[in-house]
Parts: structure tokens; sequence; C-alpha cells
């Protein structure tokens, strides 16, 4: 699963066979090898239960594991206790400490590393100018915001440099506007530093918007580990497709496989030529998956090696483009995003509309029932 | 609509108080609505209040009264008690204020107020009792020719020529006196009327509010030092669990302080079960003295009261997230400092309230003490219950009342200082 290859030295962290379980009938986290790259921004990604923050609280310290190791540099960490492994580390209701003032609040790892008093008060300066609320030193965690908390929270895990910071959904409970201006602030910060960041959430825009990699947790399984884009192009199986950006899935049955193509025959028929990505053999079933921008309309369909009839349901009207819901061979929920600029104005719901796309752009997976 | 927007505008521009649509002053109407809203408040808290005031606030300020409430002499012998206001207070009081005296005496005999004169001055000097009753007996007096009223008095008993019987009646001719207060704490009044520490043979409720405070004092450190682990595992086990064992914390909570009381005499006293089974194991040769002393007061106050703490300090623990504690330890800090820089503070405030609570309750405990301890053990409340049932002492009562009252007062004062009252939280 680890597409890119990278030598040892360049590792931080490393995740050996490492399986969780808390009541020994069910494992959480199942046989998982990951290595952290140094520098690396890395996304676990995954819906609850998945078994991501399992994995963070065990490279925390503050769950151990049930089988397996967990190495950083080449120290192993299991019986390391959380507080002796210096990994900084920011929660998602923050957690800064509501009887101390901000300044007290990023002091306190540096009077436990015993620094001297100048030395203090020059990192907490720093670290406020950093996260830009230098007025702010002498406020309550009480008396300030949401926003300004997370970014006080950030600091106090940032002031003692630790090597790797974790992150554990920093910006759940923030609203979307300010989420999205944090998101870009923790990724300037991860640049300008070159920490090795460690980072959980279940939104998977955050997820492709900071990180460097993305691995998509399942059931305890890393269902794929890669760059954004590379998630995002091509996903591994259909859990991955769907769970990532917006996806059109279609159903069929594999006729012929070869090498790295297959032909797929639809319910009403209709044959399809796809990437052969996770499929078994002839005869078994496929869903397809198919990003809605790949999809191609009317005259630009002709050149296609796969076009099919649609019927057009449904539009939706999103301001910079439109959404146009079909009905493709006997399957509904077919979306295809057309900018507002070339909808033709003659189409109405109703018409049969020619649509088609590249046999490289749909890719054949898993037999799924997973919905968007 | 459209006529009332550019005038709106206007408005807003030029900064001119603001009107409603009908014409009136928006903060008139505005005030009226905030008023309505009150009134509407008040309605709904006013049964509770007067009940309150009628039922605790009402009682418990006649009953401080009574603790400075010196009616006996004023009332009974008023012309005296007038007289003998322009004494000089060192040689014998005047004829005028004998001949009242007469007066006076002849006129509680009628009414037969004369016993409660008697027994209020008794207070001051013993022996005043049967003086009264004796010269009450002989009234109305009849003088002979160039007889004076003193000689009289004088010759019926010598105490009436002795100038500190006099004083006492003084003394007591106001119908307000700090005797009371003065005896509770171990004062009396001077004759020039301040107050002294009263012959050491003669003191004995200082001790009694040192015991008081005493064992209070340590009910409250054995609850605390119980009580925190306690709740700080209830607030960290699985919801099941802690609510299992919650019942069980409140199980005894429920039950009769006097029910409890009398089970841990049975387990306690000298062939009681816990005696006879360390017997029985051999662990010691005699029995253990736990019940009718100090020992078993602690157990007894320290088991009932441990709820107290354990609620609020629960309920403060409930509220801390784990983060925080994950938080410290990720930062680097050992999970026992951690507890103590961390944990601990944002738990003071409702343990501190628990503590309070306890305190509080302790200083005013009666029937345990009563029960369970030696007449060592007995702290304040005994001693209201003793002046009010055994010798109706109203006054004595009532002073011991209020000081404890003061005392109370005055420790939340103090903790409202240190913690901040509003920071006090009792879950």
């Amino acid at each position: 699963m680890m597409s890119e290859k990278h030598t040892a030295s360049d590792t931080l962290v490393s995740f050996r066979g490492v399986q969780k379980s808390y009541d020994g009938a069910s494992l959480i986290v199942k046989n998982l090898d990951l290595d952290i790259r140094k520098g690396e921004f890395l996304t676990m990604l995954g819906p609850s239960g998945s078994g991501k923050t399992t994995c963070l609280m065990m490279l925390a310290g503050f769950e151990t594991p049930t089988h397996g190791e967990i190495r950083l540099g080449d120290k192993l960490l299991n019986h390391v206790p959380p507080h002796k492994r210096n990994i900084g580390m920011v929660f998602q209701n923050y957690a800064l400490f509501p009887h101390m003032t901000v300044a007290e609040n990023l002091a306190y790892p540096l009077t436990i590393r015993k620094m001297g008093k100048s030395e203090i008060t020059d990192r907490v300066k720093k670290a406020l100018g950093m996260v830009k609320l230098d007025a702010l030193a002498n406020r309550y965690p009480g008396q300030m915001s949401g926003g300004q908390q997370q970014r006080v929270a950030l600091a106090r895990a940032l002031v003692f440099e630790p090597q790797l910071v974790l992150m554990d959904e920093p910006l759940g409970a923030l609203d979307k506007q300010l989420r999205e201006h944090m998101q870009l602030e923790i990724k300037h910060i991860h640049e300008n530093l070159g920490i090795t960041v460690v980072y959980v959430t279940h939104d998977q825009g955050e997820a492709l918007t900071m990180s460097d990699r993305v691995a998509v947790f399942k059931d305890g399984i890393i269902q794929q580990i890669d760059a954004a884009n590379v998630l995002y192009e091509k996903p591994v199986n259909s859990f991955v497709a769907n769970f990532i950006g917006e996806n059109n899935t279609l159903h069929g049955e594999v006729v012929a496989l070869h090498d790295q193509h297959c032909t797929v025959r639809l319910g009403n028929g209709d044959t399809v030529q796809a990437a052969a990505v996770c499929v078994g053999q002839a005869g078994e079933a496929t869903s397809m998956s198919i990003r809605p921008e790949r999809v191609r309309l009317s005259r630009h369909a002709e050149a296609c090696e796969n076009r099919l009839q649609a019927r057009l349901a449904e539009f939706i009207y999103f301001g910079d483009h439109v959404r146009l819901r079909l009905d493709v061979a006997g399957q509904s929920g077919f979306m295809v995003k057309v900018p507002a600029g070339e909808l033709d104005s003659s189409w109405k719901v109703g018409d049969k509309l020619d649509i088609g796309w590249m046999a490289r752009d749909i890719r054949a997976l898993d037999a799924s029932v997973y919905t968007h | 609509m459209l006529e009332v927007m550019p005038t709106m505008s206007q408005t807003l521009t030029v900064n001119a108080p603001l009107t409603a649509a009908d014409g009136e002053l928006l903060t008139v109407k505005l005030a009226r609505e905030h008023r309505n809203k009150q009134l509407k408040a008040v309605a709904l808290v006013a049964p509770l209040a007067i009940f309150l005031l009628l039922t605790f606030l009402v009682p418990i300020f006649m009953l401080l009264g009574r603790s400075v409430d010196n009616p006996e002499v004023v009332t009974h012998l008023p012309a005296t008690s007038q007289l003998i206001a322009s004494w000089d207070r060192r040689a014998l009081p005047s004829e005028e204020v004998f001949q009242a005296m007469a007066r006076d005496l002849t006129a509680a005999k009628e009414a037969k107020t004369v016993p409660e004169v008697a027994k209020r001055l008794n207070m001051d000097i013993s022996g005043f009792r049967s003086l009264i009753q004796k010269t009450a007996r002989k009234m109305p007096l009849e003088l002979a020719a160039g007889e004076t009223m003193r000689d009289r008095f004088i010759q019926m008993d010598e105490r009436w020529g002795d100038p500190d019987h006099w004083h006492v009646i003084a003394k007591n001719a106001k119908s307000w006196t700090p005797y009371y207060l003065y005896s509770s704490l171990d004062l009396r009044e001077t004759k020039a009327g301040t107050p002294e520490l009263a012959p050491e043979e003669e003191r004995a409720f200082i001790s009694i509010f040192g015991r008081t405070l005493w064992i209070s004092f340590w009910v409250t450190v054995f609850c605390l030092l119980l009580g925190y682990p306690l709740a700080y595992w209830l607030a960290n086990l699985p919801a099941r669990k802690s609510n299992l064992l919650m019942i069980l914390v409140l199980l005894p909570f429920w039950t009769s302080v006097l029910v409890r009381v009398a089970s841990w005499i049975v387990l306690l006293q000298r062939e009681g079960l816990i005696n006879s089974a360390l017997m029985n194991l051999g662990i010691i040769g005699e029995p253990l003295q736990l019940a009718f002393n100090r020992v078993g007061v602690y157990i007894a106050m320290v088991h009932i009261l441990l709820p107290f703490v354990i609620l609020p300090a629960y309920s403060v623990m409930k509220s801390i997230p784990p983060t925080y504690m994950r938080a410290a330890i990720s930062l680097g800090d050992h999970p026992f400092a951690a507890f103590w820089k961390i944990y601990f503070p944002q738990t003071v405030a409702g343990v501190a309230a628990g503590a309070l609570l306890v305190f509080i309750m302790c200083i005013g405990y009666y029937i345990t003490p009563a029960l369970l301890g030696s007449p060592e053990e007995q702290m304040v409340s005994y001693y209201v219950a003793f002046y009010t049932n055994v010798t109706i002492n109203w006054g004595m009562a009532a002073a011991l009342g209020s000081l404890l009252l003061i005392a109370t007062m005055t420790l939340y004062g103090l903790y409202s200082k240190l913690v901040g009252a509003n920071k006090l939280s009792l879950g």
C-alpha cells in the first residue's frame, strides 16, 4: 500500500504490525503498518470508529498497543510513558488549563523542562507571535473565542519544539469559515517550522487541503495512503472513491478482463470499458467509479471511448456551476457538473442526453453498496 | 411604510431620541416592558418568599433577640427600675428607691410575678431568689413612725444593706442585657459595665466552643481524605458502574440519622460486632473502647457527613474533561504533578463547598455526640438543647445559638473571600 519509495532514515515514526483491542473480542486497529516521514503532514482520515483516533492515542502514549511496535526515530515507544515522549498534542476541545492565563499555559511545558525565566519569556513571546496573539498573553482561556483558544492550544503544543505534533480533530468545534482559515494557518505553520504533523479528522475536505499524505481508515485498516490528488484521481477501492470527494457509481458485471482493462456490462445490457483496479475475474460484480467532472456531455462525448444515453432528471443550481442529475443505464443519482456558461438552455427535464467518458477515467472497483 | 423610512433615517442621523410608531418614547416603552416582566417574576417568587420570611427568618430573628432580651426587672419592678437609674452606685440607694421597691414588690405579689423576677436576679447572685421571695411575702409593709423603709428592709434581711445586690438590680433595670452573650463566652460584666473573664472555675463555654470547632475540623479533614479519592474514582468510572456505586453512597444518605447512629452503637460497643470479630480473630485480647468516646463520634459523624463532600466534589470532577490531564501529560508533566497542578486546582471550588457544608453541619451537630459520645464530646448544640428543654433558660439558649450562627457566617465569609463565593459550587 506504500505507493512511494523512501529510505529508512527519512522515517520518523513507524508502526509495525500494530493491533489494538479493547474488549478482547474485536480489533479496533488491525495489523497496522505505517511509516511517517520526517517533516511530513500526514492526515488520518476515516469515519468514526475506524481506528484513526486510537492510532493517534497509541502514538501519544495514552493507549498501549495490544500487539506490535511503534518507533519514534530509532527508539521503541511501546514502554515509554506519555510524559517522556516529547510529542506535542492539540485536542479537539483545546484543553487549555482554565485557571492559568495564556502565557502561563504556554510556559507550562517550558517550566517542566526547567528552562530559565528569560528563555521561557522569550519562547512564550515567540510562540504567541507565531499564532498572532501577542496582545492576549494575560487573558484567561474563558475570556477568548474558540478560534483564539485553538491558536493558543496550537502554540502550546509547539512552544517546546517537539519533533512531532499530533492533532486530534483540532478544528471540529469551529464554524466553517474559521475552520477554513485555520486550516491554511496550520498548514503555513507546518511549512515554516518543518515539523512533522499527524492530523486526525473525519472531514475529507480538510484532509485534502492540508496534507502531504492522507491515510484513509476503515474498520481498523488503512484502505489507502497517498497524496491528496492520487487519492482523488486513483482511489483503489469503492470505499475510498466514495469517501473522498464526489463520486458517481455504476454497478455492473465484469464480462472480460485483460491486464489493465476490463469490459463491464451494465444492468440494461450496455457495456463499458474501464480501468481494472480492484476486480476479481470475469463474471463477478463490480462498482465503477467516475468523478462528475470527468463526464462529458452531448457533442463533447463524441470522441469518448464510452458513450451512453442518459435521461435528464433534475437541474441543481450552484451559482458558478449547475449539476445535472441523470438516470444512466437504469441507475439514478448520476451527477454531472456543468459550468454555468456551458449550459445549453434548450435542455429540460426528461430530455435524452448523450454522455461519455474516457476508459481511463472510470475505475472498476470492488462491488459496493456505499453511497456518498 | 415608504413615508416612514426617510423620517427614521433622519432621526437616526440627527441622534434625537427614538420614538415608537405611536409616538411614544422608545425608552419609556422599554422600561415599562421591563417593569412588567419584573413584576411577573416577583409575583411568582412571592409565595415562597413570604413562607420563608414567616417560618424561617422571623423566628430566627425573634430567637436572636432573646439572647439580649431582659424584660423581667423592667416589667415587674417598674418604679424601682426608673429610680435606680440615677443611683450613684457607691453607697446604698436612696430611701425613695427602697419605697419604690416595696411598692413594686407589693404589686408583683398581687400579680404573682415575683418568681420571674426572683429567677432572673438569682442568675447573677445565687440566693437572690430566696431574698426576693422572702421580702415579697412580707409585703405590704407597715412602717412605724420615724422608721425608714431602708432600715426596715435591712432589718428584714441584712443582704438589702449590701450594695452588690442593688448593683444587680440596677444592672438588670434595662430592657436588654449582654449577660447571656457574656456568659456564653465565659465573660461577666464588671460593676463599671465592661466585660472581664470569669474566674477559672466558672468557665465552661470557651472550651465547649473550642471542642465543637476541633471535632468539626477533624470530621471535615477525615471526610475530605476519604471523600476526595472516592469522588475521583466515581467520576472516572464508566457510567453504569459509577451509578451503582453512587446509589451505595446515597443509600445511607436517605436513612434517618438516628437509625444510623443506633446501628453504629450496635457495631462499636464493647460487645459489638467489631470488637467480637477482632477478638475471635485473635487480633486483640481485650475489647477496644470504640463507642461513647471521641473515636465513636468521629466514626459516626464522618460516615453521616461523607456524602456532603462526595456529591459536590463528584459533580465538579465530572465536569472536568479527561483531556486536561492528557494535555498536561503530553506537555511532559509527570501524571502526579499534572494531577496536582492541573486537576486539583479545578476541583478546589467544589471540594471547598463540600468541606464548608460539612463543617457548618458539624458545628451544629447534636444527636450523634449525644448518643455516641461521653460528656467530654458534647458540643454547643447539646447545651442549646439543655437550656431550652431542661432549665428553660431561653436567654442562654438563644445566646449560644447566636454565637453558633455568627461563627458559621464568619466561616462562610472567610471561605468566600478565599475561594470566591461565585466559584463556590454546590453542584
